[in-house]
């Protein structure tokens, strides 16, 4: 209830909050307990659901899918926040700047953050297509993006990369353009280069905008769905059978209710333990302003 | 301090539990489908599959209703994909349409074991109905010899279809055994054309060359000892020996580049059969029905080709035998209510596949599962290919439906999975073998 009290101290009724509470209690909590005892049933969404024990529990961390499924999600987390988080960063950089050419050019970075990601899956589909798709126009880039179960998830990193780039870009922007002239004015006096520049002031005054960005990246990943599924369906074999898409699968494709609840209820734990590891350890919530003394 | 951490964990909570929310909102959606009787516009419901046969579905209700105002049907059509989660969500729920569209098999068999569905063997046994459909069909519709569901759609046996072009730019025949089927895969090679095409990332594509090969190696028990979900019934020398050779027509590059990750959505792999880029393609008879709409000039300057599965050197199984899926099913659901359920079986008497029906099926590349329609293919746009086709499913000695729908959908999706992965090379026939083992036991 920590929650209540942080708002009644900031001055505004804590009744305010209730129906957004209400809201999270009906969409989040009855769901979330609705899983959790689903957990531990056998029901194949057909007739009686029938009690299971811990025999999902014992199933689901024995299967080899289930092990794969985490080491893909933590793989595809860590890459994405490599290759986005510079990306990004440097984007946010360069359309910071007023010239009238890089608004333009921000424009067409932003074009992929107005597509949905199934619109954005299937026109990759398509591109990447081994037969009809770009490979067959450009030569080297004839490969079999998508059929290749040792290429596949780098390519599923780029699709996503491209999706999501635009969004973290902006907020990139927007951090940078919150960073006072006078800083690089004082610094040019100072004889600082461009690169010393955004080494000693963009980057310290972006570092609560990288924080926001890092966990967003990192708590998002873990609910990567629609591209992936669009794009390979967890294939091929099992190359890029992620913990949702494998949560998915097992209840909608193979009816089983009550394994599919288990991979819920890991996913849910992760994505609580990572979101309080990185609040905790990040700085996240000593969050202040970077500019005392300016 | 301590209420921002919270906060955020809350938050996080949310998303998470959003998704969780997802897995069990879907599965208690089931109010949102048309409730039986409360449809305002008829006196039963049925739900039908968008697509090629839509047509021939829905003029047989407008025409039903047409003639019995007092006993109609409120129709509503679904893409393939979304109706396979929905129905099953609906009848979970004890609101289902009256008439179940269905596949037969492992679905059939737990809506009959959950109780969902009405034993129709008293109207199956009607003299009005008991001669129209073809028997190897509506055995699929049988479950511990009591019917439960009766065939509504076309019959698609699987046959391989090939470019009638290249094979003659090789000098090549149809081939009728493996060992010919093999030896072509280096001839269209030389010639710098892919001997077949195959949608791999669909992945129940790939399922047709597993289950002709066991049962041409093995005969049709091996495959009936897996449905039965016999002990060790994946370790069967005939399965072992069916991966293998799979493994083999890879490894000689008997599919064309990329494989799997061709789509079927898309149709890209029927269009590298008649753009001439492929040779070949084994399939069900929606090869046939996408060239229709994509090139049909191919079709009408007589390129296609089509072929039964070569029989293997030395195999047990009768090269007759087919696979496929035998057609699609009407059931009745058990939870409609008197009213409805006698619509639904004066509907099925007197209106299913009957002669303008068998003819709408016809006309959109389907053949009808009916008995004695020799005149209908006769007048049908392609008599030979018609002809082939209902030959090939009424004069075989075994219909195996495809194993993703006969084995129960957990078994189905492990199938499917393990056997791209055969594919790719990624597991060895044993390694299969043990897999598909350990799903008996769970």
């Amino acid at each position: 209830m920590a929650v209540l009290t942080s708002s009644r101290r900031s001055g505004a009724s804590g009744l305010l909050a209730v129906p957004a509470l209400v809201f999270f209690v009906v969409f989040a909590l009855v769901p979330l307990a609705g899983a959790l005892v689903l957990s531990f049933a056998e029901w194949d969404g057909l007739g009686e659901v029938g009690w299971a024990g811990l025999g999902n529990w014992a199933a689901e961390l024995t299967d080899p899918l289930t092990g794969q499924a985490l080491l893909l999600t933590l793989k595809i987390m860590v890459v994405s926040w490599l290759v986005q988080t510079p990306i990004s960063l440097l984007l946010g950089v360069f359309t910071a700047g007023t010239q009238r050419y890089r608004a333009l050019l921000a424009v067409l970075y932003f074009v992929p953050l107005l597509l949905s990601s199934a619109a954005v899956a299937i026109a990759f589909k398509a591109i990447l297509d081994p037969n009809f798709g770009v490979g067959g126009a450009i030569g080297f880039l004839a490969q079999d993006w998508l059929g290749d179960p040792d290429l596949v998830l780098y390519v599923v990193i780029f699709v996503i990369a491209w999706q999501f780039v635009p969004f973290h870009t902006l907020l990139y922007q927007a951090g940078v353009r919150q960073i006072p002239v006078s800083l690089y004015e004082a610094a040019t006096i100072d004889g600082a280069n461009r690169w010393q520049q955004f080494r000693h002031i963009t980057l310290p005054q972006l570092r609560y905008t990288i924080v926001t960005s890092s966990t967003l990246m990192l708590t998002g990943s873990l609910t990567y769905f629609d591209v992936v599924f669009v794009l390979t369906g967890g294939g091929p074999g099992t190359a890029t059978r992620l913990l949702p898409l494998d949560m998915y699968l097992t209840g909608f494709a193979a009816n089983d209710m009550g394994g599919a609840s288990v991979l819920a209820v890991i996913l849910v734990v992760a994505g609580l333990g990572l979101a309080l590891v990185l609040t905790r350890f990040s700085g996240f919530a000593r969050m202040r302003s970077e500019q005392e003394g300016l | 301090m301590k209420a921002m951490t919270s906060l955020r964990a809350l938050g996080r909570a949310g998303v998470a539990a959003g998704l969780a929310a997802l897995l069990v909102g879907a599965a208690a959606c089931g109010t949102a489908g048309p409730r039986s009787g409360g449809e305002p516009t008829g006196a039963a419901s049925a739900w039908i599959i968008s697509g090629v046969t839509e047509k021939a579905f829905t003029n047989s209700f407008d025409a039903w209703n047409a003639a019995h105002p007092d006993k109609t049907f409120a129709v509503q059509s679904f893409a393939n994909d979304p109706y396979k989660q929905k129905i099953r969500t609906a009848v979970g729920a004890a609101d289902a349409p009256t008439l179940i569209y269905g596949w037969g098999g492992g679905v059939l068999n737990s809506y009959v074991r959950a109780g969902s569905v009405d034993d129709l063997s008293d109207l199956a046994a009607d003299p009005a109905l008991a001669d129209r459909f073809l028997p190897s069909i509506a055995a699929v519709g049988q479950i511990d010899g009591k019917t439960y569901a009766v065939p509504n759609n076309g019959v698609k046996p699987v046959m391989i279809y090939y470019n009638k072009d290249l094979f003659a730019q090789v000098g090549a025949q149809p081939p009728t055994t493996w060992g010919e089927l093999m030896a072509l895969v280096p001839r269209f090679q030389a010639a710098g054309i892919a001997p077949f095409t195959v949608a791999g990332q669909a992945r129940w594509p790939l399922l047709p060359w597993f289950s002709y090969l066991v049962d041409r190696v093995g005969g049709p028990e091996v495959t009936d000892a897996i449905v039965a979900n016999r002990p060790g019934a994946w370790s069967h020398p005939a399965v072992l020996r069916a991966n293998t050779m799979i493994q083999e027509l890879v490894d000689a590059g008997g599919f064309v580049n990329g494989f799997a990750s061709i789509a079927t959505d898309s149709g890209a792999d029927t269009a590298l059969l008649y753009t001439g880029r492929a040779a070949m393609s084994l399939g069900l008879p929606a090869t046939y029905q996408n060239i229709q709409t994509g090139a049909p000039d191919f079709l009408a300057e007589g390129k296609l080709g089509w072929f039964p599965f070569p029989a293997v050197e030395g195999g047990a199984g009768d090269p007759a035998n087919v696979v496929g899926n035998p057609s699609n099913f009407w059931s009745i659901s058990a939870t409609a209510t008197p009213e409805e359920k006698q619509v639904a079986r004066d509907y099925i008497k007197e209106e299913l596949l009957g002669e303008r029906y068998a003819a709408d099926l016809l006309a959109v590349g389907n053949v009808p599962p009916v008995a004695g329609i020799d005149d209908e293919i006769a007048a049908s746009s392609d008599p030979a290919y018609f002809r082939a086709v209902y030959d090939l499913a009424a004069n075989a000695p075994h219909f195996q439906l495809s194993l993703d729908q006969a084995l129960s959908p957990e078994q189905g999706d492990a199938v499917l999975t393990n056997l791209q992965q055969v594919f790719l090379g990624q597991i060895t026939p044993e390694q299969f073998s043990d897999a598909m083992n350990a799903t008996i036991a769970s």
